[in-house]
């Protein structure tokens, strides 16, 4: 065998393990939900086997899995909203630190040591009727009953927040620390307020790293059941909430293949529109 | 009136002095450049200067005013970095036409104060790209273009040519000058090649570990070096313990090992006021080699043996050992170099050495 066909084959050798794990462990069990979502829950609870859209026209007509999905689009807005909001001037902080830039990095990596499930149901503790800061409260006298700070959709935002921020952080910080320091200097040699060098120079360059912290909390976000599940109310489900309910309570598959790949090409088609906007950025930089 | 004085600044990180206490005036109008090893301190003063470092004692006034409390962007500075530090998202045109924007420059005038830049670093074309899209030499230039287009009280220069190649470096230096000549802008420049400072500049400061070593013209610090290290780091040479046995009104006469007695104009010795120790600064230049039985004419002539012969083209540098003792000579060559284990007369005329305290 020549060099060259050696060469070429070489990344593929490389990149067998771990096509076989994503073939054998992602792509072929998609493709089972796809089946599935076409057969039919009998009466009986039997499934069907066939092509039937019954199911489909159930997930995309029925206003109730509509509303539900246009309320985790919200949420998971908001969260990100929130997440960029609070992200953003530690990434900067981090970034322009000297030093201790890596202890930092670690605290920020810190919570991920603890179960996401922990983390999640460690506010219970916090803002419960019997929770820190219902009691510390009660003893200082600011109030004289507890209050019902959990399972509404703040609590699900807060849970969510929680969970994403290090996502956004990290993000932002990486983009942030490869900006050259000596172009917010340049910026003040010229003129520039230090807020006037950070809005024409720092940010427009840091927001690659906060669109794909963006896009990362906001479809995480947006696919999470856990959190709406231990900090939710009645009703706040979110719609991976729907398959879980669909699946493991009503044991209805069919339907849950059909819901859950809804979400996919709704999380699917903003993950393209992300990448169509980026590639569109590239050109329009000059205009900014 | 000087355009910018350094008045016993000195600046500290913790317990590491960086800059030591230290003054110094620059003249409207002056190309002074900041010459030393890196860790000098050329740096931190040129960051002092420009507002990106705050000395821990002293004044520093531009134009007659204290500036200790102006902020960076209030100094009216042209800064240009190693790196161009353009902005990358942003086109030339929109990097020249940055620093206007936060002045009283009427909208309608500033494409013209741009163009006017750009055609004085002689790029008048390349408004509308990308400062990726340019080669090094060129967003140097932009970069340049960008600083002075402001009309800055002075312009600082922050080794503005090291990432260059070499050819365009000595390219950018004759463009550099011409420019600031042009416009007539006091310029700070730092630098630590010798040859970038004594092209360019009319008054050298040599910094060496937070100390400086020596102020003067070029020719000056060349001919006349302060001490030791200004004669090692300004070109080579060859220093030799010797005793200083006479002086007198227009020369001062060495005792030195291998030369013997050498009479050193007085002008060439300015720092050796006494007879007793002393250090003869032969420059590497100034030892020729030639035929065991040439003529030397005025020279002192020693015979000497060729060890190491590094060939550069136009000259060559030997390494050669007269007696005990290891010299070095920078000669042009004429036909073929001296081979290594020649025997050689090594000749030097007393008028081209100079003199420091020992």
């Amino acid at each position: 065998m020549s060099v060259e066909a050696r060469e070429a084959r070489q990344p593929w050798i490389l990149l067998s393990p771990a096509l076989t794990a994503v073939t054998f462990l992602l792509f072929v069990p998609l493709l089972f939900i796809v089946v599935y979502s076409f057969w039919l829950r009998t009466a009986t609870g039997a499934d069907q086997i066939g092509f039937f859209l019954d199911n489909w026209q159930e997930a995309l007509t029925d206003r109730f899995y509509r509303d539900i999905l246009l309320n985790t689009l919200k949420i998971a807005a908001i969260t990100t909203l929130v997440c960029a909001l609070m992200g953003y001037p530690a990434a900067y902080f981090i970034a322009r630190s000297k030093g201790n830039k890596a202890i930092l990095l670690l605290l920020l990596m810190l919570p991920f040591w603890i179960s996401y499930i922990i983390r999640t149901m460690s506010w219970i503790n916090i803002l419960g009727v019997s929770g820190a800061l219902n009691t510390f409260l009660l003893w200082v006298g600011v109030i004289s009953e507890p209050i019902q700070m959990l399972y509404n959709e703040q609590s699900v935002i807060l849970g969510l927040v929680h969970f994403l921020l290090p996502f956004m952080v990290l993000n932002v910080f990486v983009s942030l620390d490869g900006i050259d320091t000596n172009l917010e200097d340049a910026a003040n040699s010229l003129g520039a307020t230090r807020w006037q060098a950070f809005k024409q120079v720092t940010l427009p360059l840091s927001l690659p790293g906060l669109a794909a912290g963006g896009l990362l909390c906001f479809v995480l976000g947006a696919g999470t059941y856990i959190t709406p599940l231990v900090l939710g109310g009645a009703t706040d489900a979110m719609f991976a909430n729907l398959v879980f309910e669909a699946i493991i309570t009503q044991l209805n598959w069919p339907l849950g293949s059909a819901l859950s790949l809804m979400l996919l090409a709704v999380l699917g088609a903003l993950v393209l529109i992300y990448n169509r906007y980026l590639g569109m950025a590239q050109l329009m930089k000059g205009l900014g | 009136m000087s355009a910018v004085t350094l008045n016993n600044i000195a600046k500290r990180f913790g317990t590491f002095t960086a800059v030591h206490k230290s003054s110094l005036e620059i003249a409207e109008g002056a190309f002074v450049t900041l010459l030393g090893p890196s860790g000098c301190g050329k740096t931190t003063n040129l960051r002092m200067i420009a507002g990106l470092l705050d000395p821990t004692e002293g004044e520093i006034l531009i134009g007659g005013k204290r500036v200790n409390d102006v902020p960076i962007h209030k100094r009216n500075l042209g800064l240009v970095f190693q790196n161009y530090a353009l902005f990358p998202h942003k086109t030339v045109a929109e990097n020249v036409a940055f620093g206007l924007k936060y002045r009283d420059v009427p909208a309608g005038e500033i494409p013209k104060r741009v163009q006017d830049a750009l055609d004085l670093v002689q790029l008048p074309n390349v408004g509308e790209r990308y400062p990726k899209e340019l080669s090094g030499g060129q967003q140097q230039r932009i970069a340049l273009a960008r600083a002075i287009v402001i009309e800055p009280d002075v312009l600082l220069l922050d080794e503005p040519l090291s990432a260059l190649d070499a050819n365009l470096r000595e390219d950018m230096r004759v463009e550099l000058k011409r420019i600031q000549e042009r416009i007539g802008v006091t310029t700070v420049f730092v630098t630590h090649d010798q040859s970038e400072a004594l092209a360019m500049s009319d008054q050298i400061v040599v910094m060496s570990e937070g100390r400086v070593e020596q102020v003067g013209e070029p020719e000056e610090v060349y001919n006349t070096p302060a001490s030791e290290f200004v004669a090692n780091f300004l070109g080579a040479s060859n220093i030799i313990a010797a005793d200083c046995i006479e002086r007198s009104s227009d020369s001062v006469a060495l005792e030195a090992p291998i030369f013997g007695k050498l009479a050193i104009p007085v002008w060439k010795a300015p720092n050796l006021k006494s007879e007793g120790k002393a250090k003869l600064v032969v420059r590497a230049e100034k030892l020729l080699l030639a035929a065991p039985d040439a003529p030397a004419g005025d020279a002192v002539s020693v015979p000497a043996k060729v060890e190491t012969v590094d060939y550069q083209g136009q000259a060559v540098r030997y390494f050669v050992r007269a007696g005990d003792t290891q010299l070095q000579a920078i000669n042009m060559i004429d036909e073929h170099p001296y081979a290594a284990g020649s025997d050689v007369s090594l000749q030097l005329r007393p008028q081209d050495c100079a003199a420091l305290p020992g």
